[in-house]
């Protein structure tokens, strides 16, 4: 089938990008997205061209690395895919499809489509995670878990940090985001312990970064690969509001965010 | 790009107010008590249909509850402050978020009144002090006369005026959408969502909005039809 790819083209964040439209003639149907993105940067280096930037690693829809707009669609129109999984029989004949980067201040540009998505890093490092002590494990039955409460933690956990929320909001906010990485662990029992803490420094993180604010529209539900719910939200915004009257004699503290580049021109 | 190392710069964390979910839980509780006037005033309003007598000895009532009037005005205020300082605070920072915008960007879960929030809001602001003039102070009051007092009698002159009413049944349009979203967002921004009574929410909120608006508008509506004069 024949496409045309009108892709976002920018060198480095210094420099000035522009669209630039590529005609392809020979897409097959059951390639990805990003085996279509391959096969035309095996053209362009043949021509001795740059190839287009773009993130990747399982190439499955598991580890968060892909990602950008497809003609104004976080990953593309198909519901619950990434750009990795996106097959191309989805379009039609002749369909021109515009690829563009994730916009946001909070993710800043890096090239042609890849933006640098540390912000996320840096809320999960604010709270994300539960602390154990080392030693050998407990007996996993030694904590009962419903299967509901299990269901609603798994739905949260497969979050897999791909920035698609943030990108199609349009607010430009991380709700989604980091309301699934609070609830899946607030939800079980090994996440209650610090679960105040988690969510306050979490969304004092969030908060630091650029991100907007949440209007609770859903957007970010709707092109999410992983389906998240709203519902992940709400329980944000509950377990903030308990953990910042409980926790309210505490100092809390963030991280500025500062990029390589910017400390670099100093 | 460089090797330099960003370094972790501790800063106090932003507070409640100044994280965007303060300010969200603030204009939910704020719009909950605008709601609930809003239909306190439709029930009072209503009463148009009994005749002047019954409209103007409710206007009386009003007037004679003295210092709980000016209580109940004074959190209206305060509600309406809040509820507009975090609106343009949360405007800014989201303009913000997005320094670059896209060239081709699709809705694919939203709804019309979702995202014209920032637009029915303002408008309603400006109506509700147009219609605060109109009625209760009696400043403006185009091409009819005020008579203080005479509610039954103000409220039939005004919306004689067609335009007067196409105004109020317009900015009551934009007030219905407000509420159909905000009716369910105020829940999730207090951290309340539940599997099976959020989807109920959301439809109720439409009928909620859908019965607040056309109980409204059905007030200059009948003036215009001569229905009430
Ligand atoms: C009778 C008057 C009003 C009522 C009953 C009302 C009610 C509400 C409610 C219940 C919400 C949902 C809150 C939430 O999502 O947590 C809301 C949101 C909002 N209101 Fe109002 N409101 C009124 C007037 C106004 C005015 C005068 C403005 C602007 C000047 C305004 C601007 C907004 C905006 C922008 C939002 C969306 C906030 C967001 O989601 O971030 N509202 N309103
Ligand atoms: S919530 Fe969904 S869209 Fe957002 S980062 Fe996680 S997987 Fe991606
Ligand atoms: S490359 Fe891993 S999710 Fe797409």
């Amino acid at each position: 089938m024949k496409l045309t790819l009108t892709i976002w083209r920018q060198r480095n964040p210094g420099s000035r990008g522009k669209f630039v439209s590529y005609p392809m003639n020979d897409v097959n149907p059951e390639m990805s997205m990003l085996e279509c993105l391959d096969v035309l940067n095996e053209s362009l280096i043949e021509r001795g061209e740059e190839p287009v930037a773009f993130e990747h690693d399982c190439r499955e829809g598991i580890c968060g690395s892909c990602g950008f707009m497809v003609s104004g669609i976080a990953h593309g129109p198909e519901p619950a895919t990434t750009v990795c999984q996106l097959t191309m029989r989805h379009f039609k004949d002749g369909d021109e499809l515009v690829l563009e980067p994730w916009r946001s201040r909070s993710f800043p540009f890096l090239k042609d489509l890849v933006v640098d998505r540390r912000s996320f890093d840096r809320i999960i490092q604010a709270g994300g995670y539960i602390s154990v002590s080392t030693g050998s494990p407990q007996d996993g039955n030694d904590i009962p878990v419903g299967k509901e409460v299990a269901d609603r933690a798994m739905d949260a956990a497969a979050c897999i940090g791909c920035g698609a929320c943030v990108a199609a909001c349009p607010n430009g906010s991380a709700a989604l985001f980091t309301g699934a990485k609070i609830a899946h662990l607030g939800i079980l029992p090994q996440g209650k312990p610090e679960q105040d803490r988690r969510a306050v420094r979490m969304v004092a993180q969030m908060n630091t970064e650029g991100f907007g604010s949440c209007t609770n529209i859903g957007e970010c539900t709707g092109v999410c690969p992983k389906e998240i719910p709203l519902e992940v939200i709400a329980k944000m915004n509950h377990d903030y509001l308990a953990g910042a009257w409980k926790e309210r004699h505490k100092v809390v503290t963030a991280i500025t965010p500062v990029t390589d580049w910017e400390l670099a021109k100093k | 790009m460089s090797t330099a190392v960003a370094g972790p710069h501790a800063t106090r964390a932003p507070g409640f107010w100044q994280s965007t979910n303060g300010k969200k839980a603030v204009m939910a509780i704020t719009g909950a008590i605008l709601f609930l006037f809003v239909i306190g005033h439709l029930l009072g309003n209503l009463q148009v249909f009994d005749g002047p007598a019954r409209l103007n000895a409710y206007g009386r009532f009003l007037h004679n509850l003295g210092e709980l009037l000016w209580i109940v005005r004074g959190v209206l205020i305060l509600c309406v402050v809040l509820h507009i300082v975090a609106t343009v605070q949360l405007w800014a920072r989201n303009r913000k978020a997005r320094p670059v915008g896209y060239k081709v960007k699709k809705s694919v879960a939203s709804s019309y009144a979702d995202r014209t929030m920032y637009w029915s809001g303002p408008i309603v602001l400006a109506f509700v002090i147009f219609h605060l003039l109109e009625f209760t102070a009696g400043t403006i009051h185009p091409e009819s006369r005020f008579i203080p007092g005479d509610v039954y009698h103000n409220v039939v002159a005004g919306f004689s005026v067609w335009w007067v009413s196409a105004w109020y049944i317009f900015s009551l349009i934009l007030l219905g959408m407000h509420l159909r979203h905000g009716i369910w967002s105020m829940f999730q921004s207090v951290g309340l969502n539940h599997p099976r009574h959020t989807p109920v929410l959301k439809q109720a909120a439409l009928w909620i909005a859908i019965l607040i608006t056309a109980g409204y508008i059905s007030i200059p509506i009948s003036v215009l039809a001569g229905w009430v004069r």
